[in-house]
């Protein structure tokens, strides 16, 4: 890891670091200071432990936005024991920023379908950062289709900021490619694994998200908004992000708390990108139990308890007395304040 | 059958009035596009559309009801739904306080009416979203409605009608919870369409983000208003994030009607005509109206 890896959050840590290669360097010319530098490298540990077992929300935010943090094309080297890429939605050009593919897992034939950032400035160009055109969400639903076919699961890898935001996007329909693919993913007759790896953007994320299980990487997040938009929303200022993450309820202990997520996969010591073979193995291993779970489901009841599981999100209450409604448009009726507070 | 509004001007022949011309008195009120001094009534007997410019005024749930379905039929359903607070919001203001505003402007206790009532005779599953409350936008009470509306109209054989007013998308202020409405939402859309019952989506302005990327986008025929903004991300968004100019009249009814993202677009006052013959063709005339034709 080169320094301009380190997050600002991660400054003490970064010294601390600092002074332990040092005294390191010194303790092989001075043998007495050897117990000194292991119980240093404990306390360092303990340290980095520490601050990601509490890392702050928008901290969270930092690391699963990491530069290189392992994206949907890392774990295909890392994770997958064969990959077979097949490109192009057949309609309009190959999305690259979603990258779909036969794959095999451990003893599992599947079909994945992941969102790729890019690793470097002109993959990022070729992948919209990450950011899906509709032809993304054609492509997905395609190869979705082709899997159901064969009987294949379904593998969703999840990291995008949100759909582009752009006029061809716009032009050839990115949210009616959003709901299509949401309303057909409910009804896949085929295991549905969906994880999130970095980001999870919105209705950008969603529309890979319909699955039997969804996991999520510990520092990952997975939000209705970006914190720069809640808080632009709520403060009229971008820069209130940090606080905007915390109002948000983003991250995966808390998403877990709601019970909208089944299952947080650890992330090695410091983050995902501090040990990217770690994580691909500890996300294989957490894929191939889903699989292996949800293989001993019928395909109706693998599309049952999907429908059930997404119709069961939310919380409402029931008022026992609605106030009574207005006649149109007549202002002398709205009722007055104590009655407003319906939570 | 309807002698409210248009539908009686047009019983008797007569086209939509132009401004104030009878030389009526009462509550005047101007056309938020061309500044029009209107009486109220002229504007209310109009569909709320300006008769100077054609101006389709955003109008709120329960008169939405009232233009489109037959006078009285309608009866809500899953009235009593009421949002929480799951998430403990506090922004500036807090979740609490955006839900006592929008009660104090509206009287209602959600963004969304849903229920059954009949269009020319024919009973439909109908739900609406109402602009004016936290901007029509969708939480756990307004998912929970829709998923409710369409799992009614598959028990009792209905086709669907919904009008989105909903420029908020999934709602902020419950965060995920919002956001898992939209895969609700577009699943139970599903189940209605496998029941081989119709969906027609009204799109009218705004609607925007999770709502026009979930249910609203999911009709088997969408009908847009006229101009009005339909989009998945916000115009100024795009603007700075693309840094360049918007084509003209980028994200309006008629753009998207060119690009084939929409069926059609229908004036209020062709509204339910369009609907009607619509269902007629798909489902059949209902048996009193082919009984009257005989």
């Amino acid at each position: 890891m080169s320094k301009k890896d380190d997050l600002p959050f991660e400054a003490s840590l970064v010294e601390l670091k600092k002074r332990i290669e040092e005294l390191r360097n010194d303790a092989e010319n001075t043998p007495g200071l050897k117990e000194l530098l292991s119980s240093m490298q404990e306390k360092g540990n303990e340290v980095e432990k520490q601050l990601y077992e509490n890392l702050s929300p928008w901290n969270t935010v930092e690391v699963a936005r990491h530069p290189k943090r392992p994206q949907t094309r890392d774990y295909i080297d890392l994770m997958l024991d064969e990959f077979v890429e097949l490109h192009g939605d057949r309609q309009f050009r190959d999305d690259l920023s979603i990258v779909t593919g036969l794959a095999q897992i451990g003893s599992h034939r599947v079909m994945l379908v992941g969102q790729h950032k890019g690793r470097d400035v002109t993959e990022r160009h070729q992948c919209h950062a990450g950011c899906p055109h509709p032809e993304g969400y054609w492509k997905s639903l395609r190869k979705m289709r082709i899997a159901e076919q064969f009987g294949l699961p379904v593998v969703c890898l999840i990291d995008t900021k949100g759909a582009y935001p752009g006029i061809g996007s716009e032009e050839r329909g990115v949210a009616i490619a959003i709901a299509e693919n949401m309303r057909d993913m409910s009804k896949l007759k085929v295991p549905v694994v969906c994880v999130i790896i970095g980001e999870g953007g919105s209705g950008g994320a969603l529309g890979l998200g319909v699955g039997n299980r969804i996991l999520m990487l510990r520092h990952a997040y997975y939000s209705v908004i970006s914190p720069e938009g809640c808080a632009s929303i709520l403060w009229r200022d971008g820069n209130k992000k940090a606080a905007a993450a915390g109002v948000l309820k983003l991250t995966s202990r808390d998403l877990q708390g709601f019970g909208l997520i089944d299952e947080i996969v650890d992330e090695p010591l410091g983050g995902a990108h501090r040990n990217p073979q770690v994580m691909a193995a500890t996300l294989r291993a957490a894929i191939i139990r889903n699989l292996d779970e949800l293989s001993r489901l019928s395909p109706t009841q693998l599309a049952q308890e999907r429908y059930e599981k997404f119709r069961a999100y939310g919380r409402f209450t029931v008022e026992k007395n609605p106030p009574e409604l207005p006649e149109f448009r007549d202002e002398e009726s709205i009722p007055d304040e104590e009655e407003g507070d319906v939570a | 059958m309807a002698l409210f509004g248009w539908e009686g001007l047009k019983k008797l022949g007569l086209r939509p009035q132009t401004p104030n011309v009878e030389a009526g008195t009462g509550p005047a009120t101007k056309c938020e596009s061309c500044g029009e001094i209107l009486l109220k009534k002229t504007l209310e007997n109009n569909l709320w559309v300006c008769p100077s410019c054609d101006h389709h005024h955003r109008i709120t749930a329960w008169e939405r009801v009232q233009v489109t379905l037959d006078e009285d039929s309608f009866e809500e359903n899953d009235a009593n739904l009421a949002s929480v607070d799951p998430l403990d919001f506090r922004g500036a203001k807090s979740y609490k306080n955006k839900l006592e505003e929008a009660f104090k402007a509206t009287g209602m206790i959600s963004a969304m009416v849903g229920g059954v009532g009949q269009l020319r005779g024919r009973d439909v599953a109908f739900g609406v979203t109402d602009s004016r409350f936290i901007m029509g936008s969708m939480g756990s009470v307004v998912g929970e409605k829709i998923a409710r509306l369409a799992e009614r109209a598959i028990d009792r054989r209905l086709p669907l009608i919904m009008v989105s007013g909903s420029g908020g998308g999934a709602r902020m202020y419950e965060g995920l919870f919002s956001l898992m409405q939209m895969a609700k939402t577009s699943a139970a859309i599903g189940r209605l369409g496998d029941a081989g019952l119709p969906f027609i989506s009204v799109c009218t302005d705004c609607t925007m983000a999770g709502v026009w990327a979930s249910w609203a986008a999911l009709g088997d025929i969408i009908i847009a208003e006229p101009r009005a903004l339909i989009g998945f991300t916000g115009p100024r968004v795009i603007k700075t994030t693309i840094n360049c100019e918007l084509p003209e009249g980028f994200q309006l009814s008629e753009f998207l009607l060119a690009h084939g993202q929409v069926d059609m677009i229908v004036h209020r006052y062709e509204l339910r005509d369009r609907i009607a013959a619509a269902f007629d063709i798909m489902l059949g005339k209902t048996p009193e109206a082919a009984a009257a034709e005989k």
